[in-house]
């Protein structure tokens, strides 16, 4: 167990290595010099001596990966040229809305999916199980921003809560009703993607348990269905479930970018996508080195739960 | 005791005999896609980019079957040509996908030895990247956005998943016995990978490249939906709906028909292959 985990942990370093030198990469991707592309051509000898010193531009490529990685070990990922603030702060403002989101999304699909995967589990290619497999078919060629949109379309425009913009966002701290309020249409719509995903995974993984023989003994043992279906049989497939809920991070911000960026809602999705829209590079570069070195963090802590789980996966 | 013999196994045929209507329903709304986005030109459809201000978000009728939008451009002629943008992100990216990680894949799986670790271990780190959002740092700052960078970003960013896939399918085939039979006769390694291997991983391959094609035009939609694909007035469904966002309330046809058209797209690569996976019973390896 202890040598699974530190081999995940040499590992985990070894990507976030690599994340950052990718995220610090991509300032060189810009067009011709960097310092004229981030602060415009009308940029002024103090801003661009501060960015020099900020990026090292003036060193070797190699010199410049350690400059900045400093800097940003310390907390420091530089101040954007176009609103004055740094980075940092900003992205601190905006992360507890992604978390939220995520956090709400997800109770959403488990409690709609564990359920229903359970019952058609229970008696597979019946009508609800051919229902709920059709209706999850269709659901997983809707991608996100069209189920947002059309919600928006269907709920909010005839209600009267449409795009607010981001200034009237409230946090869930200062009156939670409000902030329950606006995040349901986009908590929905990632809820549906991942509801889809859980209950197919789990639908058929519950499929496969139920046909071993240790269900077969528990059944002739006499105990009861519901014992059966969560003790026996939900343990051992919950195993996949949590793993693909691992997985399932990835897409899940990306599914929540699309959601702020309509909604106007604040988040880190709003705020990458307004940067790129105002060419703020090192604002977007700061949100991209956060997110994904945060959703392989998230990815780390599935896979160390799934270890939990299931104690063979640490011993293969 | 009746209900234990209800939910005794033997459920779920392993192998479906037929591939049935709607399969071919899907193939043919899929071929008709394709049709349309080639030969748009062709077609007796109006310029997509002709704005005619006489009719301005226009419901449907006989003279813009699917009406027009605020600027009184055809939502059927933009819808058809919007297709050609996804359809070619889709082809191309998956080209690449499957150009680079299918003989990486095959081979690795074919030679083991260090050659398989090395590149195994490589790709399992790029895997564990978030690939949407390195798609999105890449193509924000790789500018100017064109359709053939965002062919490549997505199309390099497959690579590590296809990869896993055709190694393991591979996998799988290598040790069969008739590969033995066809290394003891002594078949060059190249005929071994393209007469023996390579038909045997078909089924898989392209179930597999319709589900890839599905997931990078569902990428490319949500980023044309953010403003990071082809730039306006080109049209694509993405971006359609994303410009309709402000009058949808006055005028919803203008999100629908291409939200439509989009998910009729997706549902059929979607089935197809999911049709042609249980078909060929490829069960046993993952995807």
């Amino acid at each position: 167990m202890l040598r699974y985990v530190l081999r995940r942990l040499v590992m985990l370093v070894g990507i976030v290595f690599i994340i950052s030198v990718g995220s610090f990469y991509l300032i060189h991707l810009l067009p011709g010099d960097p310092a004229t592309v981030i602060l415009g051509t009308g940029a002024s000898p103090a801003n661009r001596a501060i960015l020099y010193k900020q990026l090292g531009l003036n060193k070797p490529i190699i010199e410049q990966y350690f400059v900045w990685i400093g800097n940003v070990l310390h907390g420091n990922l530089g101040t954007s040229f176009i609103s004055q603030t740094s980075v940092a702060s900003t992205i601190r403002a905006a992360y507890p809305i992604d978390l939220e989101l995520i956090f709400l999304s997800q109770v959403l699909a488990f409690a709609a999916a564990i359920p229903l995967a359970m019952r058609s589990a229970r008696k597979p290619n019946g009508l609800l199980d051919r229902l709920l497999s059709a209706g999850s078919f269709t659901l997983l060629s809707i991608p996100p921003f069209i189920v947002i949109v059309l919600l928006v379309l269907i709920v909010s425009i005839k209600l009267g809560i449409a795009n607010t913009g981001p200034s009237s966002f409230v946090s869930f701290a200062s009156n939670w009703r409000v902030n329950l309020t606006s995040l349901a249409l986009p908590s929905i719509t990632l809820a549906t993607a991942s509801f889809v995903l859980y209950f197919r995974v789990l639908r058929s993984d519950m499929i496969a348990t139920l046909q071993e023989e240790f269900i077969t003994m528990a059944r002739s043992k006499g105990l009861s269905q519901r014992r059966i279906m969560w003790r026996h049989a939900f343990r051992p497939s919950s195993v996949a479930l949590l793993g693909t809920a691992g997985v399932n991070i990835g897409g899940l911000l990306a599914g929540g970018f699309v959601v702020q960026y309509l909604l106007g809602i604040p988040g880190l999705g709003y705020t990458l996508i307004s940067a790129i829209a105002s060419s703020d590079y090192l604002l977007v570069q700061g949100i991209v080195l956060v997110v994904s070195v945060g959703v392989v963090l998230i990815n780390f802590f599935f896979d160390f739960l799934t270890s939990l789980v299931d104690p063979r996966i640490s011993r293969e | 005791m009746s209900d234990l013999l209800d939910q005794s196994p033997g459920i779920e045929p392993l192998r479906e005999q037929r591939l049935g209507p709607l399969f071919w329903i899907c193939v043919g709304w899929l071929t008709l896609n394709v049709l349309g986005a080639i030969f748009a030109n062709v077609l007796p459809l109006v310029n997509p980019l002709y704005q005619n201000y006489i009719v301005i978000n226009a419901g449907p009728s006989l003279h813009h079957l699917f009406g027009t939008d605020d600027l009184g451009r055809d939502i059927l002629s933009r819808v058809v040509f919007g297709s050609r943008v996804s359809l070619a992100v889709g082809s191309g990216a998956m080209l690449i996908g499957f150009g680079i990680g299918m003989p990486l894949g095959m081979l690795a799986a074919y030679r083991r030895g260090r050659l398989d670790s090395i590149l195994t271990a490589v790709m399992y780190v790029l895997l564990a990247f978030p690939a949407i959002i390195a798609v999105i740092a890449v193509i924000s700052f790789w500018t100017p956005r064109t359709l053939v960078k965002i062919i490549v970003v997505i199309g390099l960013a497959s690579v590590p998943l296809v990869y896993r896939v055709i190694r393991s399918a591979t996998l799988a085939v290598a040790t069969k016995d008739y590969v033995t039979a066809a290394k003891v006769q002594g078949s060059t390694d190249r005929r071994i990978l393209f007469r023996e291997l390579l038909p045997n991983i078909a089924p898989i391959a392209v179930s597999f490249l319709l589900i890839g094609v599905a997931t990078v035009v569902t990428l490319e939609g949500a980023l044309a939906f953010l403003g990071l694909s082809v730039n306006p007035p080109t049209p694509s469904w993405g971006n359609m709906i994303n410009e309709s966002r402000t009058v949808m309330a006055q005028n919803p046809w203008l999100v629908i028909f291409p939200s439509l058209a989009l998910c009729l797209f997706l549902l059929c690569l979607n089935f197809i292959g999911d049709r042609l996976r249980s078909y060929f019973d490829v069960t046993e390896v993952k995807l």
